[in-house]
């Protein structure tokens, strides 16, 4: 099997494994007992608490761990919003963001809030120029992801938050795609919130955790007990914590490595798909992009269509065909950086890891290439487009 | 998700191609919503029998299993008899389809139609129980 659907989750890694299961069986404790056996649950969440901020340039305390990426978002939405209401009621995000930001903010809009949804390039970039036009005394947060999940586009992250900072209002930014992919400093960065999850870097599904700098006062999501300083109630998963924190560490151990082994599969792909493969057009920005991020469109055929016969090929890949949506549009990112249904019905994600050899991108070209050929033999699309062009 | 029918058909589609200076030819759906399909039939003059039917569809692996296996229902047909190939006839055939799918075998159908239609009006006949074929049942769906 070849694996590239990174960008919907990862394997865990071994020693990340390792590392978690002391915290099942051996000291099941829990962190906020008193007895001298939770003493050690509850120093290695502090540890890993420690470890993630000092990765991302911040403090142990301004490291609140949740359930995962969508829970952080809701969090850091939801929360800045009830807790700056005062202030203004009017909030910033972009058309590309993920469902668990873009969906909350529809949620706030039935709740009184304004929300502005910022256009972006056909390379998928939020301009700055916009943000700062769009800015207003009563905006009192701005959220752009720190790169697209579908598309790979990095934004400019740094810029987007000064501005927002210049007009007094809070920056968040979610990273679920970016931590321990690229470097994040939050304080270099102008970053306040930041939401990232545990499984997207080879630590364990169901834990994540929100960013939230000591200068931000925001109220809690989760009501119920004094976990996490008062601000997330819920029993601490210790396992679920420790390894996110040692899949972090490693990630960023190996991250210049890992940066440059995946850029070089990840060109192959997209030089030999671009060379090979007509009709085909790479999605997102070519350069400010997630090293592991191939996204191509391939005029004429169905994005589910092209998913299934990778599977028969033992490749697993991700489509923003509206088939594989379970609507009749297709992904908003898609539309959002200016392509028509028809051909965003066939487009293809491939994320890759540090994992996927060269052998394996020259295997998935080839598998494509007939693919692609086979589809468009039987598409009526591809009969017009020959005949039209004859 | 499929069941192993609609993987065969999507996998091994039957009558895939085009048939030069058809009976009847028709076109349904909107690259849109992301399905099309294309059905080619000839059509013997004297008994009405539909020969061959062949197609061409761009859209997921359902769209692809139906278009198939309706083409297997309608031939050996007559251009009568070809109006029992429903979309549940389809859908029976292949086993069932998953409910989101449903729509590509309404498809199915309305393709069919639309290529006997052709026929229909090409050589000034009726078909009793043959409806003028809707461009795009997209369009009925995203109305209801």
């Amino acid at each position: 099997m070849i694996y590239l659907d990174n960008a919907a989750t990862t394997a865990v890694k071994p020693e990340v494994l390792e590392a978690m299961m002391p915290y099942f069986m051996e000291n099941y404790s829990n962190p906020n007992s008193v007895y001298s056996f939770a003493q050690e649950s509850h120093k290695v969440v502090d540890d890993a608490r420690d470890t993630i901020a000092e990765l991302l340039h911040a403090k142990g305390n301004e490291i609140y761990f949740t359930g995962g990426g969508s829970e952080s978002d809701n969090w850091a939405l939801k929360a800045a919003a009830d807790a700056f209401s005062s202030k203004g009621k009017h909030i910033i995000t972009s058309k590309i963001e993920h469902h668990a930001i873009l969906h909350t903010c529809e949620f706030l809009e039935k709740h009184g809030f304004e929300v502005t949804y910022l256009d972006v390039d056909a390379n998928g970039l939020v301009s700055p120029e916009s943000l700062k036009t769009a800015i207003r005394p009563d905006t009192i947060l701005v959220s752009i992801m720190f790169a697209n999940n579908e598309i790979g586009t990095i934004e400019p992250i740094k810029e987007l938050g000064a501005i927002a900072h210049e007009a007094g209002a809070l920056f968040h930014t979610d990273a679920v795609q970016a931590f321990a992919h690229v470097p994040i400093d939050v304080q270099d960065m102008n970053i306040d919130m930041l939401s990232a999850s545990g499984h997207k870097f080879h630590g364990p599904k169901g834990v994540g955790f929100l960013y939230l700098s000591n200068k931000v006062k925001i109220g809690s999501f989760v009501h119920g007990g004094a976990q996490e300083r008062g601000r997330r109630a819920g029993t601490t998963n210790v396992p679920g914590v420790v390894g996110m924190a040692k899949a972090a560490k490693l990630a960023h151990e190996n991250m210049e490595e890992n940066i440059k082994k995946q850029i070089a599969v990840r060109n192959h792909l997209i030089d030999r798909i671009s060379q090979e493969i007509p009709y085909a057009k790479l999605n997102g920005d070519p350069e400010k992009r997630l090293p592991n991020n191939v996204n191509f469109c391939f005029r004429f055929v169905e994005g589910e269509s092209v998913l299934i016969m990778l599977d028969q090929k033992g490749i697993c890949a991700s489509s923003g065909s509206a088939c594989t949506s379970g609507s009749l549009d297709p992904s908003h990112v898609l539309l959002a950086i200016g392509l028509p249904h028809e051909i965003a019905h066939g487009s293809i994600r491939m994320t890759i890891s540090e994992e996927t050899t060269m052998e394996d991108a020259d295997y998935t070209v080839d598998s494509m290439k007939a693919i692609i050929d086979r589809l468009r033999s039987m598409s009526p699309l591809y009969e017009d487009f020959v005949k039209e062009n004859k | 998700m499929y069941s192993e029918k609609v993987m065969d058909h999507f996998s091994n589609p039957r009558n895939v191609g085009e048939i030069e200076n058809p009976s009847g030819v028709g076109t349904v759906g909107n690259a849109k919503c992301g399905d099309i399909m294309r059905m080619y039939l000839d059509i013997d003059e004297d008994t009405k029998i539909i020969n061959e039917c062949k197609f061409k569809t761009f859209g997921c692996g359902a769209a692809v299993a139906t278009s198939s296996m309706a083409t297997e229902l309608v031939k050996g047909k007559t251009i009568y008899e070809a109006l029992e190939v429903t979309n549940k006839a389809v859908m029976d055939a292949l086993d069932g389809l998953p409910a989101v799918k449903v729509h590509c075998s309404l498809l199915a159908e309305e393709a069919i139609h639309a290529a006997l239609w052709d026929y229909a009006e090409k050589h000034h006949i009726e078909i009793p129980g043959l409806k003028k074929p809707k461009n795009d049942i997209g369009d009925e769906e995203e109305e209801a």
